[in-house]
């Protein structure tokens, strides 16, 4: 007798095999042995692997990543949280896609290497083809309208040209009418200075190089007389905070804030100090805490149930995420920031508050 | 072993409180600078294990998809047994120390690790690393020592079931990975009144128990025979194999670490208000390594530097042979014994004090010891003659 399977019956046989599997790998998952033939797959976050690094400027390079299994794809304009290994410790830091959705499904990000920078340096020139990265997907709503703005105006400056490159290359074509005011220290540190003064001969956009060597900084003001027609564009910047707030504040003033859309590289500065205000996210509970208790403590102190175990630091019992501000360990002086969207396990028992301080209990 | 504190000659009386507290800062520098140099090769090597790990364990798993045929069960068996030990020492027991947590990979990390053993992650950490690490060789504190079925030091009180420690030893040496979860689980005491039993927090964490046990078993005596097909019973048989293989190595590294003779226990009391630098002190006379090379140290997941592993609990293996020369430095200056010995030769040891301590006291005792209770505090102001560094085996 033939018999036939319908869909429902399909999903429960699937759900059994796959439970089936799951039981062969106990306690690891399917995707940890899958990880070993193939690195591109087996955790939660895709991942992906470098294929190229083309430097941009002296401090500047492109970084060319192909995405592996469960990557989404993006939309111009948007960033991507990457992780990465510098010394062997995962650090995640955020960069804007400077690559229109292509169908490789090559994805690019251009780094600026700041001094002292940790991730930024360690990409621009440590990191070499077929570096294995983690990703999140893309996100952020810096992007243009499906329905694109008659007028449009790009102010940027520094790295901040980055996810104006990406919608440039995705969607110079559907603008009708596109001005771009970058401000660069010369005109050899403009990232993309070659790409972006081709499109301008070639009648893509208008573009108006500053160079704060000679110009000095980009202010509001002279950006005004720069676009005459500023009130009537819509506006994408994307620069220092000190430039974005100017112009906020300024288009504020002017009644025309809605018509601006902005793009930080940088959070607001954490102070990190000595003790500070923690939050225990989950339990509600707020404390005050000086530089010499412990974040144990303190939570204990203020009724959060603390896990812990030998409160001198050897047996991790006490390790929660550390989800913003910063944290100093008292044993070694060592900080250890977090920024928004992180999620660093830190000791408690051995952990004070350097500023506000934000944990995931 | 008598705790220290009621020995004739108290290895630690030259010792001044100045001496002690120099000794713990010498070891925090020690530890300072592994820290400081902690990097990608570090990280390097613990992927290599664990990848080494996973492709021992798959190609084992496959070669015995055959095992009917012996050299493949043969094969088959060796791999296997091997990547499980890896697995619970190298990989696990560190991992789970929190060796690898400052790599950031939520994938290596203490809060996330499970391991492949009955004993669920979660309360294995706690009375290891919590009780075991913390209250280290103190009697009445330290369940480690004999874990509670037996008497490893003449401080414990003899009771006839004693007696019949040295095949309690040998059974939970066969089922030690039960033996552990049943250790972690608190069974004996949990299981002693109604009250206990019915205890809510009890009951989940016997569920937890039951419920990898299940999985575990089920992976190794069912799962994987029923993929061998026509192997179905002797890939059953090489599973039960490399478990066993697994239980009788990891029992024997573990029982050197704290049962040979040389290895002093300690006072309930003498850890009251103990200070850093006395801490660090119990574990260095509270552990003995195991001599031997690079593979020893691997397959004993560097729990061959018991005493490395015992100040620094959470200072990734690898680096414990680097720093055991400065660690034996320190004791040579500060004239403390530097407990080591070959394999055999520590097993024997600890298989000798299981045996000897089945029997009362008295009945072997070459001498009777006074008993003299002291503080650990190292206060005896005279100076005594400095005991012999042993150096046994190495
Ligand atoms: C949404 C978003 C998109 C981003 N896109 C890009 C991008 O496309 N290209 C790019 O290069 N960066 C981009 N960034 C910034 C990037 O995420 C990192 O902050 C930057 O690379 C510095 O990281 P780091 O680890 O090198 O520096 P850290 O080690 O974190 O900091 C080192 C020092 O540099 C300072 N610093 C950090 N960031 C900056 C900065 N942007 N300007 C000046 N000083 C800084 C810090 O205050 C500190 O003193 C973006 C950030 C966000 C939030
Ligand atoms: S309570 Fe043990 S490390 Fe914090």
């Amino acid at each position: 007798m033939a018999t036939t399977r319908t869909p429902a019956q399909f999903a429960l046989l699937r759900d059994r095999a796959r439970r089936f599997v799951e039981l062969a790998t106990t306690p690891l998952v399917p995707g940890d042995f899958w990880e070993v033939i193939d690195p591109l797959r087996g955790g939660a976050n895709p991942r992906g692997r470098v294929v190229a690094v083309r430097p941009e400027t002296r401090d500047a390079a492109t970084i060319a990543i192909r995405p592996g299994r469960g990557w989404k794809g993006h939309t111009a304009g948007q960033y991507v949280r990457l992780g990465v290994d510098v010394d062997g410790v995962r650090q995640w830091r955020s960069y804007s896609l400077t690559s229109p959705p292509r169908p490789d499904g090559v994805i690019t990000i251009t780094v600026k290497a700041q001094p002292g920078g940790v991730v930024s340096g360690h990409l621009v020139h440590r990191v070499r083809a077929g570096t294995v990265v983690h990703l999140d997907q893309a996100a952020g709503d810096f992007t243009l309208p499906l329905v694109r703005p008659a007028k449009a105006l790009f102010v940027t400056a520094g790295s901040g040209i980055t996810p104006v490159m990406g919608m440039l290359r995705d969607a110079a074509g559907s603008l009708a009418d596109v001005v771009l005011v970058h401000s660069a220290p010369r005109p050899d540190a403009v990232i993309f200075g070659p790409e972006l003064r081709g499109l301008a001969a070639r009648g893509g956009l208008r573009l108006v190089e500053r160079h704060t060597e000679v110009d000095g900084r980009l202010t509001p003001e002279r950006l005004a007389e720069l676009v005459p027609d500023l009130a009537s564009r819509h506006t994408w910047a994307c620069g220092p905070n000190e430039l974005l707030d100017a112009l906020q504040s300024t288009y504020d003033a002017a009644g025309h804030g809605d018509l601006l859309h902005t793009e930080r590289f940088r959070p607001a500065v954490v102070a990190v100090g000595e003790g500070g205000t923690v939050s225990f996210g989950d339990s509600g509970v707020t404390v005050e805490a000086d530089g010499a208790t412990a974040l144990l403590d303190a939570g204990e102190a203020g009724g959060v149930l603390m896990p812990s175990g030998c409160r001198m630091g050897i047996c991790f019992g006490c390790v929660v995420p550390l989800r913003g501000g910063s944290v100093r360990d008292l044993r070694n002086g060592v900080v250890t920031t977090a920024a928004e969207g992180d999620d660093i396990p830190v000791q408690t028992c051995i952990s004070a508050a350097a500023g506000p301080c934000h944990l995931g209990i | 072993m008598t705790t220290i504190q009621k020995q004739d000659r108290n290895p630690i009386a030259h010792l001044t409180p100045e001496d002690v507290e120099n000794l713990g800062r010498e070891l925090d520098a020690l530890r300072e600078k592994v820290i400081a140099s902690r990097g990608a090769d570090d990280a390097a090597y613990i992927r290599k294990v664990i990848k080494t790990q996973r492709v021992l364990e798959m190609g084992g798993r496959a070669v015995l998809l055959a095992s009917k045929f012996p050299p493949a069960w043969f094969v088959g068996t060796a791999a296997l047994s091997i990547a499980k030990i890896l697995e619970n020492m190298e990989i696990g027991h560190n991992v789970m120390h929190g060796q690898w947590d400052w790599m950031r990979d939520p994938k290596i990390h203490s809060t996330t690790w499970e391991w492949d053993h009955a004993s669920p992650a979660e309360q294995w950490k706690h009375s290891h690393n919590e009780l075991h690490h913390t209250y280290t060789n103190v009697l009445g504190k330290d369940n480690d020592l004999g874990y509670g079925i037996m008497r490893v030091d003449e401080g414990q009180k003899w009771h006839p079931a004693h007696l019949g420690q040295p095949l309690w030893n040998l059974v939970n040496a066969i089922f030690f990975q039960y033996g552990i979860a049943a250790y972690d689980l608190e069974l004996g005491k949990n299981l002693s009144s109604e009250k206990r039993r019915r205890d809510p927090a009890f009951k989940a964490r016997l569920a937890a128990t039951l419920r990898k046990v299940r999985r575990q078993a089920a992976k190794d005596y069912v799962v994987h025979p029923l993929l061998s097909g026509p192997s179905a019973p002797t890939t059953l048989a090489a599973n039960l194999t490399a478990n066993l293989i697994r239980n009788l190595w990891t029992h024997s590294v573990i029982m050197c670490g704290h049962f040979p003779e040389g290895v002093e226990t300690f006072e309930r009391t003498s850890i009251e208000g103990e200070t850093r630098g006395e801490w660090y002190l119990r574990q260095m006379l509270g552990s003995a390594n195991i001599s031997g090379g690079p593979l020893l140290h691997i397959m004993t997941g560097n729990l061959s530097f018991q005493v490395e592993h015992h100040l620094f609990p959470d200072l990734p293996s690898n680096r414990y042979q680097e720093i055991a020369p400065h660690v034996r430095n320190l004791f040579e200056r500060y004239g403390l014994t530097y407990t080591t010995g070959s394999l055999p030769k520590q097993v024997a040891s600890a298989w000798r004090k299981v045996i000897r301590l089945s029997l009362p006291n008295d009945l072997l005792a070459k001498k009777k010891r006074p008993a003299r209770p002291a503080p650990l505090r190292a206060v005896a102001p005279v100076r005594q003659e400095r005991p012999r560094v042993a150096t046994a085996g190495s």
